[in-house]
């Protein structure tokens, strides 16, 4: 806004003052995670409610690496993780180019299918799934995850896509058209380097996604060389008595990745939903 | 132009003409066919099979002993006292983490729609909950609200609004404001960013005039801002609601539905009925009716956001 | 350079038939200028031209191939886009020379025409910037000589200038004009601009509700307009028009005033009596066709706007060339030139 206005102090200080808060409550429990993973086994009871442990240790990351199948499971969730991020977002790309740029029979039943696949309880198909996959014989594969994960997200990341092109006006191809390309060329040179941002923020967003997912991971996975990292972070409950520091370390662990990837894409995230973001 | 690049252009446009209209109606579908066809595959098969569960009994564990029972689990929903807690808590679950995450999520927009120092590294962070594995949120707020190794309880306490420190998770009053609380942490982040990215669609113009035509602030805020983003809010709203409402994970790990099944909403119901009692035929009946509740509240607010469009 | 037909070319939008009995033919390097109010079509005939819209029905021939099924890129058009279209990610000389590169052409080759054409147009010094660092006028420049670089059979234009501010336009216009002329190409212009019309034509074609009104030269438009449409349109200001009665073989106006006018029609039958501003003198109060007042003057220097108030008729708009001493209020004759008068039927066609 460029209409002058007086700074007001008090509203200046309620800003900043609302600011600190939404950070903290933001970043307190990730801090807590952090807290309880450098804080040694025998102190997690004592100093539990301390801010800071009176001693702090970094053995929980070690032991995290070097005793469990950790790294295994990692590995496992950055190849369903990126998988699923990569199909779904092809996908979801030619999906949401057809619903920006055409108009067709069928469009507004094919949007409804669309949303209708995020209304329903999941359960209610958990079991058929299991079934197929079963039946497929990919029980325990990360395959099947990816395909499940990929055909969830799909809608979602369609509609993120389209929002990215609804952004990149329509003359831009057809010049690109009139200047020799066809419309799979038209779409290479020019939509494509234009809808950079919202790949990068589809794909992080599908990737976060499938990287935290749980239930389907339950259902169709139970061997440990094929966990993803959230089952594996499970199997450290029940299967020996909990070690909370341990756990909490591997949580730590598998936030980075989230995080970096977030962090990296919320800025496109934001900016390609804004409509008209991209103008000559 | 010469006469021979005629002719070879003329026979060339012969071969073009058959496939031109054909391709050029069949276009969209085939950008939308993977799409389609894996939403059919792997989303619609399971879940008509899934639906036609609801109509038989059945327990996972015994698959010879299948048979159609009709409408009978609906029968039963009926007079299941269960159902109706569930379904009571599922409304103040969906109700108050929508709620919350809205109000909190429109608030931060607004702060972040304004320039301040840091602002980028500030936008980073602040949405950084997003990317937590819901697993470990649950865990780590499950900590957070136990009084021997999280600060929470303590902390109400200094404020007054505890009498000595103990989990709200077991306490039938107060348990479910546990997950709520923590999926108001978990959830701003998505409203905040799709208000932020609304809020900086509107042009500057608007806002300009306004000022032009004396407007306070929050008379732009009710007058301007609010109305364009109404659209947008119906939307996300819509999505949030339902995608809360199904959304077990937190409950699940944070209380099991405990504390007296003041935290059992309807989608961990069906979770405790499908893998605790193995009855997925009820547990399919349970979902049915979820759906169906859904479906009609998103048609609703479609319906109003269609009139309200139109009014403006 | 090439010949373009169009035969009962239609076009509709589900069932709603937008365009309907299109036929023209357009003479190797000709300037052809479309115009009509906004949403009568003009962009959709020339986005049909170019491929970018399908053609429900008809033919439309580009030297004499047919061309309804040909996708835009074969048909070797260049086209201009009101929001300029240039690719934001691109600096200005790949703009221009993205259509060569399409083709594949030879580095050296896409540098030499680039270059050429961004001297044509006064951009040499901004080669390197991309779109979003050059001013309004930069960008049209830019859009023209990407036009230009290619060379092609036919230059579209869709109201390429309606974005600039007023100086710019005479200037660009101007140049246009010029540029025609150098490379003597076929061009389709469309403007609902009748000023754009006039001065760069060599041929008009005005366009209203999907339809032809006239297809003609600039002055041929402006001196037999076909019907009251094309009467209305061409020409600044417009022309009056008033309601006549033909009766004992003489065409009387409302104030009861009889004309001089050679027609024939039929008996009592009404009409209309068109007078362009231009044509319409002021004399003493009784030696005119009407009485009027002055109720506004409005002075533009080389010419004056006068409004009058004539009884029975209503207001008539004189165009005056020069300074007038004129208040408003004061009363005095009009004298229509008959020669340079229309008529119009009932239907709106022209009668002579
Ligand atoms: N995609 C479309 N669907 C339906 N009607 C359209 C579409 N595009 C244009 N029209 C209609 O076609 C008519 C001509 O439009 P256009 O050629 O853009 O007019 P203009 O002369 O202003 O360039 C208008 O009435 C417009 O409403
Ligand atoms: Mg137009």
């Amino acid at each position: 806004m460029s209409v002058i206005s007086k700074p007001n102090l008090a509203l200046t200080i309620g800003k900043y003052l609302a600011l600190a808060c939404y950070l903290a409550f933001a970043l307190f429990p990730l801090y807590w995670l952090f807290k309880i993973s450098v804080t040694p086994e025998k102190l997690i009871y004592t100093d539990g409610i301390a801010l800071w442990p009176s001693e702090y240790t970094f053995d929980n990351f070690k032991s995290v690496i070097l005793l469990t199948d950790f790294l295994v499971y990692f590995k496992n969730s950055i190849i369903v993780s990126f998988g699923t991020a990569a199909i779904t977002t092809i996908i979801a790309a030619a999906a949401g180019y057809a619903f920006s740029r055409f108009n067709f029979r069928g469009k507004k039943v094919i949007i409804g299918i669309m949303l209708i696949t995020q209304m329903f309880p999941l359960l209610i198909i958990i079991a058929p799934i299991y079934k197929i996959i079963a039946g497929l014989g990919l029980l325990n594969t990360l395959t099947s995850l990816i395909v499940v994960y990929t055909a969830f997200n799909v809608p979602f990341a369609t509609f993120l896509m389209q929002s990215f092109f609804d952004g990149i006006p329509k003359d831009l191809e057809e010049a690109a058209m009139i200047d020799g390309c066809s419309r799979f060329q038209a779409v290479r040179k020019v939509v494509f380097p234009l809808t950079l941002p919202g790949l990068a923020a589809t794909l992080g967003f599908v990737f976060t996604a499938a990287w935290s997912e749980l239930l389907f991971a339950i259902m169709l996975i139970n061997s440990n060389d094929t966990m993803t990292f959230p089952v594996g972070l499970l199997t450290f409950v029940s299967k020996f008595s909990v070690d909370w520091g341990q756990m909490m370390a591997a949580g730590v662990f598998a936030l980075i990745p989230s995080c970096l990837f977030f962090i990296f894409i919320q800025r496109y995230l934001v900016q390609g939903l804004t409509s008209g973001a991209v103008k000559g | 132009m010469s006469v021979d690049k005629l002719t070879i252009s003329a026979s060339d446009l012969g071969r073009r003409r058959t496939t031109g209209k054909i391709k050029q109606i069949a276009e969209p579908y085939l950008y939308l066919s993977p799409s389609i066809i894996l939403i059919c595959l792997v989303i619609f098969t399971p879940l008509v099979i899934g639906i036609s569960y609801a109509f038989q009994s059945m327990h996972l564990f015994n698959p010879g002993d299948v048979e159609w029972i009709g409408f009978e689990h609906f029968e039963k929903i009926y007079s299941d006292r269960k159902f109706f807690i569930a379904l009571k808590n599922t409304f103040w679950w969906t109700f108050g983490s929508v709620l919350l995450q809205f109000s909190l999520g429109l608030g931060l927009a607004l702060l972040l729609k304004q320039g301040f120092h840091g602002r980028k590294v500030f936008q980073a962070l602040i949405f950084l909950p997003w990317a937590v594995p819901t697993f470990l949120s649950a865990l780590i707020w499950a900590w957070l609200f136990n009084p021997v190794i999280g600060p929470l309880p303590h902390w109400f306490v200094s404020l007054g609004m505890l009498d000595e420190p103990y989990n709200i998770l077991a306490d039938p009053d107060f348990a479910l404001f546990g997950p709520i609380i923590a999926n108001v942490w978990f959830g701003i982040s998505f409203f905040a960013i799709t208000l932020l990215a609304s809020l900086q669609s509107i042009p500057d113009e608007m806002y300009e005039a306004a000022a032009i035509d004396g407007a306070s602030k929050w008379q732009i805020f009710s007058k301007i801002t609010l109305p364009f983003l109404a659209p947008m809010i119906v939307i996300t709203v819509m999505l949030r609601t339902v995608w809360i409402a199904n959304f077990a994970d937190l409950i699940y790990v944070m209380t099991g539905g405990g504390a007296a099944n003041s935290t059992q909403i309807l989608s961990t119901y069906i979770f405790t009925t499908a893998f605790k009692k193995l009855d997925f035929g009820y547990a399919s009946a349970v979902s049915v009716v979820l759906l169906v509740l859904l479906l009609l509240f998103a048609t609703l607010l479609l319906k109003m956001r269609q009139k309200f469009v139109r009014v403006n | 350079m090439a010949r373009i037909e169009l035969k009962n070319i239609s076009k509709s939008y589900g069932n709603i038939e937008v365009m309907r009995d299109i036929n023209l033919d357009f003479a190797d390097g000709e300037f052809i200028v479309l115009v009509g109010p906004s949403g009568c079509g003009k962009s959709t005939l020339l986005r049909m031209i170019a491929g970018l819209e399908t053609i429900s029905g008809g033919d439309l021939f580009i030297e004499e191939v047919r061309v309804n099924d040909v996708e835009p890129r074969d048909r070797d058009v260049a086209m201009v886009f009101q929001s300029y279209a240039l690719y934001p990610h691109m600096d200005v000389a790949r703009n221009m020379g993205f259509s060569l590169e399409i083709r594949g052409e030879k580095a050296e080759i896409i540098k030499g025409r680039t270059a050429k054409s961004a001297k044509t147009l006064g951009l040499g010094a901004l080669l390197e910037r991309l779109p979003k660092a050059l001013s309004g006028g930069q960008r049209q420049r830019v859009a023209m000589g990407r036009a230009i670089a290619r060379d092609p059979k036919v230059f579209l234009f869709d109201e390429p200038l309606s974005n600039l501010d007023a100086s710019l336009r005479a200037e660009m216009r101007l140049e246009i004009a010029k540029l025609h002329k150098r490379l003597a190409a076929s061009m389709i212009y469309v403007t609902h601009d009748q000023v754009e019309a006039l001065t760069l034509a060599d041929r008009i074609v005005v366009l209203n509700e999907g339809e032809i009104q006239q297809v003609g030269k600039p002055l041929e438009l402006y001196e037999q307009p076909r019907n009251l449409f094309v009467a209305n349109f061409i020409g600044s200001p417009q022309m009056n028009i008033m309601k006549a009665e033909f009766t004992d073989n003489r065409l009387v106006l409302e104030n009861g005033e009889r004309l001089e006018v050679d027609v024939s029609l039929a008996l009592n039958e009404v009409a209309h009596f068109g007078i362009r501003p231009e044509h319409i003198s002021i004399v003493g109060v009784n030696e005119g066709h009407a009485i009027g007042e002055a109720d506004v003057v409005e002075r533009l220097g080389s010419d004056s706007n006068i409004y009058v108030n004539v009884e029975n008729i209503g207001q008539i708009l004189v165009r005056y060339h020069g300074d007038i001493s004129l208040e408003v209020g004061d009363k005095f004759g009009l004298k229509f030139n008959l020669d340079r008068s229309h008529l119009f039927d009932l239907n709106g066609m022209a009668i002579r």
